[in-house]
C-alpha cells in the first residue's frame, strides 16, 4: 500500500473543490492535492451546458464548462496535484484518507487538513415511492441531463418532468430544444422550487405548462413507461382524484431534490444537520472533527455556483491557517438560530478569532415564499442588523453579508437569530 | 391600445418583478427593475425577445462524443429552433478549444457559435 502524507487533502474536484484547493494554495500551503472520481475535473458543471453561471463572482454570464474551465486553469497554473479516477472509500476522524485507483492501488494519505467537497447526488424515484410499474424511461432530471449533454442520447420523446427544481427546468427547455414534446412540468408545491429566471427562459419561452400543485399518481407501461397518471392536490398536498389525467408520455424526468452525498463524512464521525443534510459547520466551514472542513453542496445544497465558490475559499483559507498553526478559537461559541420562517442557516456556529477577517456571509433560505421582507439579526434577542430585500423564495439562497465591525462587540453573546418577515401591510 | 405587462428579468439571477406599459411597439414607461440591464430586458421583451442558445455539436475523434457551446451573444427567440437545426447538422474534429467557432454568423444574427470548453482527441489505447 502507498502511503504518503499532503497537508490538506480536497475530497472531489467539481467547483468546490477546485476554489478550495486554489484558495489554499495561494494561503501558502503548497503541498494539496484534489482526489476526483471521474476522469476529468469540474464534478457536474461540465454537464451544465446553459449559460448563468458566474453573474455573481466574475460579472458575467457564463456556461457551467466555461465556469469550470477557469478554476480548472487555476489548479493547473498552479500546478496542484491532482489523481483522477481515483475513488475515496474512508476518512478516519484522525484525518487518514484511504483512496484507490488503478494505476496506483490502494492509497493511504496522511492529511493535515481534509476538505470535503464530495457535493450531491438527486433523489431517485425509489424514494418517492409512486404507484404504479417500473418500466425504464423514469430518470433523474440529472441523468438525462448527463446523455443528452455529455453522452450524446436524448432519452425520450414525449416527456414529463415531475418536480420543477433547476435541474427539471433546465432539461425541460433542453428537450424540447432536441426535439421532444415536453408535456408539462408537474411540482407538488403552490410554488416553483427553482429559479424565476428558469420559469420564465425554459417553461414560458417554450409555452410547456408549469402544474403547480399537481404530482404524478401513477407510473404506467411495461418495458417501457407509456403513460403518466398526473392528479391535482389539495392544501395538504393530498390527491384529489377527481381531477386525474392520463398523460401519454415515454419518459417521466424528476427533479425533486438534492441530497448532499456524506458517506464519507460519517465514516469519519462528522456530525450532520437533519435540515441541511450536511455537516454542522463554524464560519470557517470546520466540522465537529478537527481539522476537517466542508463545503459546496456537501455541505448544504446551493442554487448558484458563485456562492459554492464563495463558500470554498473560505473553508480553503481556514484550512490552510489550520495547517499553518494559525487557527484561533476565541474561547466562546455564539449559535447561529434559523428563526421565524428561516429553514437553516450556515454556518451552525461563529468561534474563531477573525481578526483578519473581513465580511463573512451568513448563507440562509425561507421556509416558505414571501414578499417584501426584512431580514432582522438579533444578538441574544437585542437587535444587531437588519437589510431589505424585495422578496424571498425557498429556491433561492440568500446571502447576507455581515461586516467584521457586527461581530467584533458579540464576545459575551451566546446566539444570534434570524428572522425574515414580511414588511408590515403586504 | 395601452397595454400593462409584468415581466421577471433574466438577466441576471435575482429575478426582478418589471412593470412595462406599452403601446404596440412603443414604450411608455418601465418600473420595478434594480439595473439598466432590467430596462434593456423588458424593452426587448416587448419589442423582439432574444436569448443566448447554449447546446452542443458532434465531435469526431474527440474524448468525448459531444462539444458544448453557445451563441456568442443573443439571438432572437423565434429563430431558435432554426439554429438548433443548423447546429445539429455540423461535425466538428478535436481537438476543439473553448472559444473555438464552430458556426459562423449563424442566420445573419451577427453571433457566433463558439465551444465553452476544450476537448482533447480521443486517447487510443
Amino acid at each position: 500500500m502507498l502511503k504518503v502524507k499532503k497537508d490538506v487533502v480536497v475530497i472531489g474536484g467539481g467547483p468546490a473543490g477546485l476554489a478550495a484547493a486554489a484558495e489554499v494554495y495561494d494561503n501558502g500551503v503548497e503541498d494539496v492535492i484534489i482526489l476526483e472520481r471521474d476522469f476529468e475535473l469540474g464534478g457536474i458543471l461540465p454537464q451544465c451546458i446553459h449559460n448563468g453561471f458566474g453573474l455573481h463572482y466574475f460579472k458575467e454570464e457564463l456556461t457551467g464548462p466555461e465556469y469550470s474551465q477557469r478554476f480548472e486553469n487555476d489548479v493547473e497554473e498552479r500546478d496542484i496535484e491532482v489523481k483522477l479516477d481515483t475513488m475515496v472509500l474512508d476518512v478516519t476522524p484522525d484525518r487518514k484518507v484511504y483512496a484507490m485507483n488503478q494505476e496506483e492501488g490502494f492509497l493511504e494519505i496522511e492529511a493535515g487538513a481534509v476538505i470535503l467537497a464530495m457535493g450531491c447526488r438527486e433523489r431517485t424515484a425509489g424514494a418517492l415511492g409512486i404507484p404504479g410499474t417500473r418500466p425504464a424511461g423514469v430518470l433523474t432530471a440529472g441523468t438525462a441531463q448527463r446523455f443528452t449533454n455529455i453522452e450524446g442520447y436524448v432519452p425520450g420523446e414525449e416527456v414529463v418532468i415531475l418536480g420543477s427544481g433547476d435541474i427539471g427546468l433546465i432539461m425541460a427547455r433542453r428537450m424540447r430544444l432536441e426535439g421532444a414534446d415536453v408535456k408539462a412540468v408537474c411540482e407538488i408545491l403552490p410554488y416553483t422550487g427553482g429559479l424565476t429566471r428558469n420559469v420564465v427562459q425554459c417553461l414560458e419561452d417554450y409555452d410547456i405548462p408549469l402544474l403547480l400543485n399537481h404530482t404524478v399518481t401513477k407510473i404506467i407501461g411495461n418495458d417501457r413507461l407509456e403513460a403518466v397518471e398526473i392528479t391535482e392536490v389539495d392544501e395538504n398536498m393530498k390527491p384529489k382524484p377527481e381531477t386525474s389525467k392520463i398523460i401519454k408520455a415515454d419518459t417521466l424526468l424528476l427533479s425533486v431534490g438534492l441530497i448532499p452525498e456524506n458517506e464519507l463524512s460519517k465514516k469519519a464521525d462528522v456530525v450532520l444537520d437533519d435540515t441541511t443534510g450536511g455537516p454542522f459547520v463554524n464560519e470557517g466551514r470546520e466540522t465537529n472533527i478537527e481539522g476537517i472542513f466542508a463545503c459546496g453542496n456537501v455541505l448544504h445544497v446551493h442554487d448558484l455556483v458563485d456562492w459554492v465558490t464563495q463558500e470554498s475559499q473560505i473553508a480553503g483559507n481556514w484550512a490552510a491557517k489550520y495547517v499553518k498553526g494559525e487557527y484561533k478559537r476565541t474561547g466562546s461559541k455564539i449559535k447561529m438560530k434559523a428563526g421565524e420562517n428561516v429553514s437553516y442557516v450556515i454556518p451552525h456556529t461563529i468561534e474563531l478569532d477573525g481578526s483578519d477577517r473581513n465580511r463573512m456571509p451568513l448563507y440562509m433560505r425561507v421556509s416558505t415564499p414571501l414578499m417584501a421582507v426584512d431580514i432582522n439579526l438579533y444578538a441574544d434577542g437585542e437587535k444587531l442588523y437588519s437589510f431589505s430585500e424585495p422578496f424571498a423564495k425557498p429556491g433561492e439562497m440568500i446571502t447576507v453579508p455581515l461586516a467584521q465591525k457586527t461581530l467584533d462587540d458579540l464576545d459575551d453573546v451566546k446566539e444570534i437569530r434570524v428572522d425574515i418577515i414580511e414588511k408590515e401591510g403586504q | 391600445m395601452k397595454e400593462t405587462k409584468t415581466l421577471t428579468c433574466v438577466a441576471c439571477p435575482k429575478g426582478c418583478e418589471v412593470t412595462v406599459e406599452f403601446e404596440g411597439n412603443e414604450i411608455l414607461n418601465i418600473d420595478g427593475h434594480a439595473c439598466p440591464q432590467g430596462q434593456t430586458y423588458a424593452e426587448e421583451e416587448i419589442v423582439a425577445p432574444t436569448r443566448i442558445l447554449p447546446t452542443t455539436v458532434r465531435v469526431k475523434g474527440g474524448a468525448l462524443p459531444l462539444c458544448p457551446v453557445k451563441t456568442s451573444k443573443q439571438i432572437p427567440l423565434e429563430i431558435i429552433h432554426d439554429a438548433m437545426e443548423i447546429i445539429g447538422q455540423k461535425e466538428v474534429e478535436a481537438p476543439i478549444e473553448i472559444g473555438q467557432v464552430i458556426v459562423e454568423n449563424i442566420l445573419d444574427t451577427g453571433a457566433d457559435v463558439v465551444a465553452t470548453r476544450d476537448l482533447p482527441r480521443k486517447i487510443e489505447v
